[in-house]
């Protein structure tokens, strides 16, 4: 139901390093889906269109170094600009992370969900400004480490008290 | 502490699990964080709370179970802390679906933070129930997010309104509530709540009617102007993409008047010239231009017809044809599929073009093209495409040759303009591709060649010639087989000789040789070899010089460890030794297998069908006149006037035809041997293979059917006229030559009881829609036992998809329901199903059933119930 009904990332190994998904697959459809993408996404040759017809929907690809990034669509959807969305997703990746690699997204998977987050809801895309996501995850990050220096502190008081 | 926390933090478990050497040594680390946070959840620990679900995220992506951190999300999230919260509703969305119950506990902190003093929690909230909500909780939350579209904060807006799309498309019937809001949106100035403001619009278009003649009544103009102060506005570093202002925004903006303008002269009058601007100043040297500009094409050919903004969207296909880029053909070729619903003959002249792309190197490309291709031919061009297709298939990869040879084979059904030119197409394909050949696509050239009796010569020799070449192709050779056993004669003899064809020498050693080659290739599977056993018989009496030949032939697979080829072959050679006399009647010709019958029962199962129906199809091969067709189909189809098969496709009934269904073939004969008789002999004729229960019935209706219509069928005729044997079938006494034939198989034929009384047919259950009448027989032997011939007939002018009958009786009552004929029910039409029942109180009490029949209008569900009292007493 949903334009974007799921995301993927996939490493050239075939590892999984993220998977979103927008429309309801029980587990093991996931499962499935993931294994079978894998097999088709990562045998197709460097030269071809980036554009796979699976199941009757169509997962648009594009390998950025060793990660592959898989969004899958319906058949009428735009294929072009999906390209643009995962374009826009790896550039927002790459200002967070000062120039991103896989294990940037491996050590800090859930920075990378965040900020899949600001970009797209319910596989609908969500804010075309790279400037204002890298912004607004920023922000949340910082409440954490606030959140984060008081119970240290507090912590501390506790711990000095106790002495 | 508790002394199972390994109390190591997330990047060191992601540290030791990256430098495991092999899968067992992963599930070790794995199975011991598990079973440290599984110790932690249990004893509630909260200050690693957020880091245990962390790692359970991390597992999860892995594939390992985490279901039993479920629960500590919710705990995460009714947290008052932002960092719980925040990985609280991560955990959320990653380890649950929206299909769990534990969701519904969810509800009501969503509720609260979604009241939440802090912006950033609301935007979790929004976020979470934007990505995992139910229909419950839409209808519960939906409020809270209509008024949250008025938020101070532009990046609550936008979340608020990707949120207000997943409820309407969850329960759109609040679709109402959110229009007036989402019609202020598409004011605003910040792009990403103009960009979710206009794809809400665009969904409530598509749910509500009552939102798209608002929305193109108050917003065409303005949604224009918005269009074109973007695409006139200058360098704006924060949204440029490739020197494009926000592609994003602009896609949105052209999907949403696609909708406007669909169906609607004045809306699409209104967007005329923004989108010819549009399709010519966009630059289309980068990706993001060229996906405007592909939307843009999308759009023009959606909205209400305007010749000069077509041409300029042909065009910018065609220029997207010939582009280098496979990403950009392949969408050109995937939106002039598109455009040949609204002008087919401007997507004809890129023809050339798209016929080169079904050789492309790569495989979506090829099979779009393909795809496209097989929209574009018509009975005008279809002898070049399909040459041009042939040619192709010798240069393709094996995976797509498959996929290939269905659009031949079909393209070549639907518009063949003769019958010589399908044959010789469907040679070509079968010889190079035999192999990816589906099963109706070579029954159907067999009923096709059947029909046509001036071209059996014709086509035995060049299947002859053919097969010479390619025998490694599965289906080439069963065709060339059959047709070999059939008008064998005629290959020897040259009959029928055409112009065109170069005359061949044959002799009748030949073609033995080339049916044996067949038995003997090592490729060869049973249903071939079956068909050779049968093809063998034919010839021994077509070609009497080879009979010792053929015996020897047949004799060797007497001791196949294959049942089937067995029996076959110790049949035919008990044929050949013992039973002369009526072998030459035995293996006459095939009737003529209607092609009408023949591909509407195709139909019913498959969506193409043979189509050739010129007059030639009407002349059957032996002299028989037409009328005799309707007596040949039942023989054919035993079944068709009883119970109907399980399976009535036509490639069974074919099947049946050629006597190549194994299985029941040989089931009735080995397990049912009273009543052998009649079906081995309808074995040796492979003519059917009707279930065991109603041989007797439907052999009898053969006969009958041919008397009744006296049928001056040659092979018929000469069937009936073995006294003994049409005896045998009526008359329980008489001396059964059929019991030769058996050696031994059957010992007694059954007593052919008198049928029992007729009942008359009852009229079941009737609605303004629909008719239900029972038809009843009894089986002789069995008064407790009736079958009901239950017809269903469509009284209205609609189609009844999704067919379900069913029924329910009394304990005292057994019901035996068999699938309907089909579950489809066009209008005025009927379809029928058969059904047994039983009545252990036969004689005391009568028949009674309740029915309930379902079925679907357009997608609606339509019940109709009833019960049936007035049976016909005495059954």
């Amino acid at each position: 139901m949903s334009v974007i009904h799921f995301v993927l990332l996939i490493s050239r190994q075939g590892k999984v390093r993220l998977t979103k998904w927008y429309s309801t697959y029980s587990k093991k459809e996931r499962t499935k889906v993931i294994r079978e993408l894998s097999g088709v996404i990562l045998t197709r040759g460097p030269k071809l269109c980036n554009f796979v017809e699976w199941r009757g929907l169509k997962v648009v690809y594009k390998r950025y170094a060793s990660l592959y990034f898989c969004m899958c669509i319906d058949p009428d959807g735009n294929e072009l600009e999906i390209l643009e969305i995962i374009h826009h997703y790896v550039e927002v990746l790459d200002r967070y992370f000062g120039s991103v690699c896989e294990l940037d997204l491996i050590y800090n998977f859930h920075k990378a969900y965040y900020i899949l987050d600001e970009i797209l809801i319910s596989g609908e895309f969500q804010e075309p400004s790279k400037r204002s996501i890298v912004r607004s995850v920023a922000a949340q990050d910082s409440l954490v480490e606030t959140a984060k220096e008081q119970t240290g502190s507090i912590s501390n008081i506790l711990a000095q008290a106790a002495k | 502490m508790n002394p199972f926390s390994s109390g190591t933090r997330l990047r060191d478990m992601i540290r030791a699990i990256r430098s495991c050497k092999t899968a067992a040594e992963e599930r070790a680390v794995v199975r011991k964080e598990c079973a440290a946070i599984r110790a932690a959840i249990s004893e509630n620990d909260q200050d690693y709370r957020h880091r245990n679900l962390a790692k359970l995220m991390f597992i999860h992506m892995l594939g390992y179970p985490t279901h039993f951190g479920q629960m500590e999300c919710l705990k995460l999230i009714a947290s008052s802390g932002f960092p719980e919260k925040r990985i609280g509703y991560l955990g959320l969305m990653l380890l649950l679906d929206e299909r769990q119950e534990v969701l519904m506990l969810v509800t009501n902190s969503l509720k609260q933070d979604l009241n939440h003093s802090n912006q950033y929690i609301i935007g979790l909230a929004l976020c979470a129930l934007g990505n995992i909500c139910s229909a419950e909780m839409a209808r519960d939350l939906a409020p809270e997010v209509e008024r949250l579209l008025q938020f101070r904060d532009p990046n609550i807006r936008k979340k608020a309104a990707l949120c207000s799309i997943r409820i309407i498309k969850k329960v759109p019937d609040l679709a109402e509530n959110f229009i007036n809001t989402s019609a202020s949106l598409l004011r605003e100035k910040h792009h990403g709540v103009l960009i979710t403001g206009v794809q809400l619009c665009t969904d409530l278009c598509k749910v509500s009617s009552e939102a798209l003649e608002y929305f193109r009544e108050k917003c065409t103009e303005s949604l224009v102007k918005t269009l074109r102060d973007m695409a006139n506005s200058p360098y704006a570093p924060e949204y440029d993409v490739a020197g494009i202002t926000d592609p994003f925004l602009h896609i949105r903006l052209l999907k949403l008047l696609r909708i406007l303008g669909h169906g609607d002269d004045d809306a699409s009058d209104c967007m005329n010239d923004i989108l010819a601007q549009v399709a010519t100043k966009i630059e289309s040297n980068k990706n993001a231009g060229n996906a405007i500009l592909y939307e843009c094409v999308g759009t023009i050919m959606s909205i209400e017809d305007n010749g000069g903004l077509r041409v300029l969207a042909i065009n910018i296909l065609g220029r997207f044809l010939s582009n280098r880029d496979n990403n950009i053909r392949y969408v050109a070729l995937n939106m002039l599929m598109r455009a040949m619903a609204v002008d087919a003959p401007a997507v004809q002249r890129h023809r050339a073009t798209i016929l080169e792309c079904v050789k492309d190197s790569d495989a979506s490309i090829r099979k779009k093209a393909l795809d496209l291709v097989y929209l574009l031919v018509s009975e005008s061009n279809v002898k070049p495409l399909t040459k041009e297709l042939i040619e192709y298939l010798e240069a393709s990869d094996q995976e797509f040759k498959g996929v290939l040879t269905a659009k031949i084979c079909s393209l070549v059904e639907k518009f063949a303009p003769e019958k010589i030119w399908y044959i010789d197409q469907m040679l070509k394909v079968l010889s190079e591709a035999g192999n990816f050949v589906k099963d109706e696509v070579w029954h159907a050239l067999i009923v096709v060649i059947s029909n046509a009796s001036d071209l059996h010569g014709y086509s035995v020799r060049a299947l002859y010639r053919t097969f010479q070449t390619s025998a490694e192709q599965e289906s080439l050779v069963r065709v060339a087989v059959w047709c070999i056993g059939e008008y064998g004669d005629m290959l020897v003899n040259n009959v029928g000789m055409l112009d065109i064809e170069e005359p061949i020498t044959v002799t009748e050693s030949d073609a033995v040789d080339a049916v044996e080659v067949a038995i003997k290739h090592h490729a060869s599977d049973l249903t071939t070899k079956a068909m050779v056993l049968i093809a063998l018989l034919k010839l021994s009496s077509r070609f009497p010089s080879c009979s010792e030949r053929i015996k020897d032939i047949i004799l060797q697979n007497k001791r196949s460890f294959v049942l089937e080829l067995q029996q076959r072959s110790i049949e035919f050679n008990c044929i050949l030794q013992k039973h002369q006399n009526i072998r030459s009647a035995l293996v006459e010709r095939m009737p003529v297998l209607d092609e009408a019958t023949f591909s509407g029962r195709r139909a019913g199962s498959l969506p193409t069908s043979v189509s050739i129906s010129t007059g030639a199809a009407r002349n059957l091969p032996n002299g028989i006149a037409k009328p005799a067709a309707a007596p040949v189909a039942d023989l054919l189809d035993l079944s068709s006037d009883d119970a109907p098969a399980p399976s009535s496709s036509g490639g069974d009934f074919l099947q049946d035809l050629l006597g190549v269904d194994l299985s029941p073939v040989s089931a009735p004969s080995t397990s049912q041997p009273p009543k052998g008789g009649t079906d081995v002999l309808l074995d040796l004729l492979s003519i059917g293979t009707s279930p065991p229960e109603q041989s007797n019935s439907s052999a009898s209706d053969i006969l009958c059917s041919i008397q009744d219509n006296n049928a001056p069928l040659a092979s018929l005729n000469d069937l009936t006229s073995l006294s003994p044997l049409s005896a045998n079938a009526t008359s329980p006494a008489s001396p059964a030559p059929v019991m030769d034939l058996l050696d031994g198989f059957g010992p007694n034929l059954q007593k052919n009881e008198e049928n029992g009384p007729d009942y008359p047919s009852l009229v079941a259950y009737e609605s303004s829609s629909l008719r239900m009448t029972f038809n009843f027989s009894k089986q002789p032997g069995n008064p407790q036992t009736t079958l009901i011939q239950a017809t269903f007939t469509n009284l209205s002018p609609n189609v009844y998809n999704d067919f379900l009958f069913q029924a329910a009786v009394p304990k005292f009552l057994q019901l035996h329901l068999d699938p309907a004929c089909s579950n489809t029910l066009p209008a005025n039409r009927s379809i029928s199903q058969s059904m047994k029942l039983t009545n252990s109180q036969h004689g005391k009490k009568s028949l009674v059933m309740r029915t309930r029949i379902a079925y679907k209008i357009n997608d609606n569900d339509v019940l109709e119930e009833g019960q049936v009292n007035n049976f016909p007493g005495g059954l």
